[in-house]
């Protein structure tokens, strides 16, 4: 059992509240540089995309893990990011100045449509942003003459101070640009949760009532929220661009958002390691499935063409398994194993359950 | 000593009914000021309408000389009026240090630029807001509870939390609803104690709604007594318990058994 003594206000404060657990996100920072020299080009590429969803995710779980507000509208965003970077670029503009002008134009684009969706709750909220979602696709076709509508864009090659990057040319150096990135997302991510602007997305979460009262601008918190979650959600839309290569309208479609509310739902809202840990099953669980469904066909002789929709299905059996079993997703499962071994063997069962709130009648809602 | 906070001829209407029907006080720096009455008098609708959550149809209230009723709710803190509530608003998925700090709201000098990149001078802000915090969890006895989630906490723990948050503002007027409501004898006895340093040492003025009288009489310096929603009586706490037209408002008759009031 590990016990922490606080010696100052500033370990609470540190972006790691002691050397050991320094020394472990260090030795994972140094596995994952290390891995274009170990893996083959097609899992780095798998592990470039799982970044990128990583990325995504982060974007969406700043506005659904830490303020609390469903977003069901996000692809939206990630087709703003992609489609400013690449005619940016396209406009003579270099990667190095679009790149953070998508992420910019994303952040301020959701902004102002959270102005006025800012008293809605919930559902509505839910509805509000599905209507950004499919409102996109169809703008994206009327924008046909500056966007290329149903044919698409190309992404050109991203090149950096004279490196010329190339998702397939050369592989590791876009894996390296997209860790990098996902890197700096992680520090201002952390950044913003341990100051007072994450303390009042946290606050307009649990209780707008109070937050008002400790004086906090429900309205703006939550349209800062939403501007910080798009530009976010928008530089993975951009990545994405550069990762498929071509992209249309249909790239960003409404599954796209359902799919990456249902990542962070499984990785555990409210945290950035559930934004990894969701992007990871996004990820590999077509692969799992693919070899799953060889080997269960080569006992049945069923094809992939016998078995269609397997893998929404099995998603969908994943996602309804979380809800009902654990909540809190992987990391809150993660959060309860870690604690049985730190504690043994004094774990409590029911140490996490969460006792009912008393009395919420008085919800301003 | 001046009125910090004057409510005058406020009334509040919701459809047809009558909450606060043209009602008027004054409650002076550095005192304690009780409201009581029975259930649906109007005390709770009273303490929205100076935290701004409702707007009156008619009438005024001023804190330290200045109108208030063009501000919104969430300029209060920054004024200096603090609340708590009834039934306990928390921020559940929090930590009652976090919680603490989400007080301090009102002193954030920062901007979201240099918190994302949590440039010193965050740091030191940080630093001076945890000070502030200790000493209220300090003063309210909380340092058992520093780092535990709010879900997790019994009952009266979240009362005092919720005052502590409060603190946490450092106001000049601290609204509390309801203190010790469901507290056990014991816990109403800290809160009697902590209300009085709260005015004494931290020179705090306190508006409270309470209904255990034992608390109010032994804290408060004036008390108002409210009935659907017009004043009853306002005066010393022993004043307004014998006050006939308050019997009447508790009890229905208009003399005899008024030590059940108390």
């Amino acid at each position: 059992m590990r016990t922490l003594f606080k010696t100052s206000y500033d370990t609470d404060i540190n972006l790691f509240e002691d050397w050991q657990q320094a020394f472990w996100y260090l030795l994972l920072l140094a596995a994952m540089v290390a891995l274009p020299f170990v893996l083959d080009d097609f899992a780095l590429g798998e592990m470039t995309h799982l970044l990128i969803w990583a990325l995504a995710g982060m974007g969406l779980m700043v506005l659904v893990g830490q303020t609390g507000q469903a977003s069901l509208g996000h692809a939206a965003f990630m087709a703003v990011g992609c489609y400013a970077n690449v005619l940016l670029q396209q406009a003579g503009l270099p990667f190095i100045l679009a790149f953070p002008l998508a992420g910019l134009i994303s952040g301020v684009a959701g902004m102002l449509l959270a102005l006025p969706m800012t008293k809605l709750h919930g559902i509505y909220l839910g509805i509000a942003t599905l209507a950004i979602s499919i409102l996109a696709d169809d703008l994206i076709v009327i924008l046909s003459p500056i966007t290329q509508g149903v044919r698409g864009l190309y992404a050109p090659m991203i090149e950096i101070f004279g490196v010329s990057i190339d998702r397939y040319g050369n592989p590791d150096r876009f894996y390296f640009l997209v860790l990098a990135i996902v890197i700096l997302t992680v520090l201002v991510y952390r950044n913003l949760l341990r100051s007072p602007l994450g303390r009042s997305f946290a606050a307009v979460r649990d209780s707008e009532v109070s937050a008002r009262a400790m004086g906090v601008n429900v309205a703006w918190t939550k349209a800062v929220s939403f501007g910080i979650s798009t530009a976010i959600t928008g530089l993975a839309g951009a990545l994405i661009g550069h990762f498929t290569g071509i992209f249309n309208n249909e790239t960003f479609n409404l599954i796209l958002s359902i799919q990456l509310l249902l990542m962070i739902v499984i990785g555990g809202l409210g945290s950035i390691h559930g934004a990894f840990l969701g992007a990871a099953v996004v990820t590999f669980l077509p692969q799992v499935i693919s070899h799953v469904r060889d080997w269960i066909g080569g006992y049945f002789g069923a094809t992939s063409a016998t078995l269609p929709g397997i893998e929404t299905a099995a998603f969908a059996a994943i996602l309804i398994g979380f809800i009902l079993f654990e909540p809190r997703g992987i990391y809150g499962r993660w959060l309860k194993i870690r604690t049985y071994f730190q504690l043994f063997p004094f774990y409590r069962r029911d140490m996490f359950k969460r006792q009912k709130s008393y009395l919420k009648t008085e919800r301003m809602r | 000593m001046s009125a910090l906070l004057e409510v005058r001829n406020v009334t509040l209407r919701f459809g047809g009914v009558t909450a606060v029907d043209n009602v008027s006080f004054e409650v002076n720096e550095g005192e304690v000021f009780a409201l009581v009455g029975p259930n649906g008098a109007g005390k709770s609708t009273l303490f929205n309408l100076i935290s701004r959550f409702y707007d009156p149809v008619s009438g005024d209230i001023r804190f330290a000389g200045e109108s208030i009723l063009k501000r919104q709710a969430h300029e209060m803190a920054g004024l200096g009026i603090a609340r708590t509530f009834q039934n306990i608003e928390l921020f559940e998925q929090a930590t009652v240090l976090q919680n603490l700090l989400v007080g301090r709201h009102r002193h954030r000098k920062s901007n979201m630029w240099n918190e994302l990149l949590f440039t010193p001078f965050v740091r030191s802000q940080e630093r001076a807001n945890r000070e502030a915090v200790e000493k209220v969890i300090d003063f309210l006895d909380l340092q058992a509870y520093r780092e535990k989630y709010i879900a997790g906490l019994p009952y009266g723990v979240r009362k005092v939390v919720e005052m502590g948050r409060a603190l946490a503002i450092e106001p000049r007027l601290l609204l509390l609803d309801e203190p010790a409501s469901g507290l056990s004898v014991e816990e109403t006895q800290d809160v009697a104690f902590w209300v009085e340093d709260i005015k004494s040492q931290m020179g705090i003025t306190v508006i409270m709604v309470e209904h255990d009288m034992h608390l109010v009489s032994a804290v408060s310096d004036r008390v108002m007594a409210l009935a659907d929603g017009k004043m009853l009586a306002i005066g010393s706490a022993h004043e307004v318990q014998t006050h006939p037209k308050v019997i009447e408002a508790y009890i229905g008759v208009s003399d005899e058994n008024a030590s059940v009031v108390a």
